[in-house]
């Protein structure tokens, strides 16, 4: 690594931001489809637990990631389910899912490794490589192509502004809401799963520690677009860069660092600085008329 | 009748989590009846079992009813936790700041600190929403975490007495606390902390009910929930209903911070709260946003947490974080209630209907 100060704190920023943009992706997917997904938090820390304890028993992270993105997208269903066919409140919904995840992972690695706390510490080389920051940016300009040059992205974007004139066109919004959604359970789970086994080496209690919510936030400062999204999880992930590299040096107290992204959506969502429009139909169930 | 089946779902939905609950438990290895036992019984017993479950019922009243009578404006407030944060801290500063004063005027002043702060911190996200149309999910979830930076903060820096290593404020004066409910009831320890906020809970959910029902400003919340466009037909302006149950809201939220600090540790003592605004959430869902269902559902949860305890030490393999997934499932199954009118339909449907 680089001894330039501010080399090291662009590159440690890159690091940071890649589970927020991990999320972020699979956010801006569920959203754009009208799904609001504040759950993002729990899926994270459903995928960060099960690459850890599946690394930790099968000694390949490559399993790890295939088992996290797998449970990512099995714990999505359960939001998709509850928000597309039983019409529940998105944000109940989401919410629920958050507190699972802060329940599941202590109750069962209580119960395999007699620690509520954490899961065995699994080996360095046994690690995640660079692979989830390539690919994290790399999907950038790939969810932007399949967002705006493809018939699937025509679609989500459809059932995302107006389902009834999507489904009058023959678009089945159901369908593409599920996709939606479980494709945000895959993304957040690879952000989580890159927190355990990548940048770290085993699964804490509550180890996003409210990332899910700054990916939240950085779609939403990013106005639900790919680009945009990427340049706010940078944002936040030098703020938080920062706010490591500052702790104890400097004067200015952690926690003003700390809450930088929470107010810039504020600021941002009230339109102080441009304007953040969601998706049109997002939160609202939609039902076929017959 | 009607209150039966006003009954039925959430009784459902309870006993649904129960039987997901009870699956992991046995996946884990431990026999879910045992644990169940363990759970409820031990939360039951006289005078530590019920005196625990009322404690820990007190702050899930408090933020049950912040959470029911946003919904009942048709918001969601997931900031509860935020503003108990900030009143929490609030109380304890007024607390710390008058120490010399007598109980009269603290106690009251105390109370008022509690409540005017949570209620102010509730009404940004209302005047954000109203004023700017900034949705109130994502503004109360930013906000909690600037709140709790903000008492951490203060905490740390300012209030923290030297060389404590754990991040807590310096005690408040001895008039601002309130009496354990052990000095009124023979038998009953004052080492349990429960106290004077816990009946003081039970009137707030009157005073709510009256608020909500009662009340020219209650009728206009709820038209504004129930119907934001007929309501700003009828003359109601919804942009300052939503200010209004906003500041309600936090105000209740805020409340929290009398059991916290005036009634139990006698200082802000840093991220106290164990989700109290998030399980209000469950607690206003469970109890149909009503604030009868409310202090019942505060009461199962209380329970719960309180058993939670006892579950960690004397099973094998079950840690208290199962009360967390029973609670999670619990909002799954209300929130999802068509479920329960759709696939499970027959046998439910026909038996809600004999009721």
């Amino acid at each position: 690594m680089s001894e330039n100060p501010i080399l090291a704190l662009l590159f440690s920023a890159i690091r940071l931001a890649t589970p927020l943009l991990l999320a972020a992706l699979g956010g801006l997917f569920s959203e754009r489809s009208g799904v609001i997904n504040i759950g993002l938090e729990g899926l994270m820390l459903a995928g960060a637990f099960t690459a850890a304890v599946t690394t930790h028993y099968s000694g390949n992270p490559w399993v790890g990631l295939l088992a996290a993105i797998l449970a990512g997208i099995g714990v999505a269903l359960i939001h998709a389910v509850a928000c597309i066919r039983y019409r529940a409140d998105q944000v109940v919904s989401g919410t629920a899912i958050n507190i699972l995840f802060l329940g599941v992972p202590a109750l069962l690695s209580g119960a395999m490794f007699a620690s509520t706390g954490a899961t065995p510490q699994v080996p360095k080389e046994q690690l995640l490589p660079y692979a989830p920051i390539i690919l994290a940016f790399a999907l950038v300009p790939a969810t932007w192509w399949v967002l705006n040059r493809t018939p699937f992205g025509l679609r989500l974007r459809a059932v995302g502004e107006n389902p009834e004139a999507a489904d009058t066109a023959g678009v089945n919004v159901a369908r593409i809401r599920y996709a939606g959604v479980l494709l945000s359970g895959a993304l957040a789970a690879i952000g989580g799963a890159y927190l355990s086994i990548g940048q770290s080496s085993l699964f804490t209690r509550n180890m996003t520690a409210g990332r899910g919510f700054i990916a939240l936030a950085a779609l939403i400062f990013g106005k639900w677009r790919p680009v945009q999204t990427m340049l706010a999880c940078l944002l936040f992930g030098v703020a938080e860069a920062l706010s490591i590299q500052m702790q104890g040096v400097s004067q200015i107290p952690v926690q003003f660092i700390q809450i930088i992204p929470y107010v810039l959506t504020i600021v941002v969502l009230a339109g102080f600085i441009g304007h953040s429009r969601a998706p049109r139909a997002l939160g609202l169930p939609y039902q076929k008329k017959r | 009748m009607k209150l039966l089946r006003e009954l039925l779902f959430p009784l459902i939905a309870v006993a649904a989590a129960f039987l997901v609950g009870g699956v992991l438990v046995a996946l884990v290895g431990d026999s879910p009846l045992r644990t169940y036992e363990l759970l409820i019984g031990s939360a039951l017993t006289w005078p530590d079992g019920i005196g625990y479950t009322l404690f820990y019922a007190t702050p899930l009243i408090f933020t049950g009813l912040a959470v029911a009578v946003a919904f009942r404006c048709g918001l969601l407030n997931i900031g509860a936790e935020g503003q108990l944060y900030i009143a929490a801290f609030v109380t304890a500063w007024v607390g710390i700041t008058c120490a010399g004063w007598s109980a009269w005027l603290l106690v009251p002043l105390c109370f008022l600190a509690a409540t005017l702060s949570g209620a102010l911190w509730g009404a940004i996200p209302g005047v954000l929403k109203a004023r700017f149309g900034a949705h109130e999910v994502i503004t109360t979830i930013m906000l909690n975490f600037v709140a709790v930076a903000l008492a951490s903060y203060f905490t740390q820096y300012h209030y923290k007495p030297p060389g404590d290593p754990i991040l807590e404020t310096v005690p408040i004066g001895e008039g601002a606390h309130i009496a354990r409910l052990g000095r009124f009831i023979p038998g009953f320890p004052e080492r349990i902390p429960l106290n004077l906020a816990f009946p003081l809970a039970l009137v707030v959910s009157l005073l709510v009910y009256l608020f909500l029902w009662r009340t020219r400003w209650g009728y206009e919340i709820r038209a504004t929930g129930a119907s934001p466009a007929a309501a700003e037909y009828g003359g109601i302006s919804t942009g300052r209903q939503i200010v209004l149950a906003m500041a309600v809201s936090g105000g209740l939220a805020g409340m929290v911070g009398i059991n916290e600090v005036m009634g139990y540790r006698y200082r802000y003592y840093d991220s106290f709260s164990a989700g109290y605004g998030f399980t209000g959430i469950a607690v206003a869902l469970l109890g149909r946003n009503h604030p009868v269902g409310v202090i019942l559902s505060s009461l199962l949860f209380g329970a719960l947490l309180r058993g939670g305890l006892f579950v960690d030490i004397f099973t094998e393999n079950v840690s208290k974080d199962l009360v967390q997934v029973l609670q999670a499932i619990i909002i799954l199954f209300v929130a999802a209630e068509a479920l329960f009118r759709g696939p499970l339909r027959g046998p439910f449907a026909r038996w809600a209907k004999r009721v």
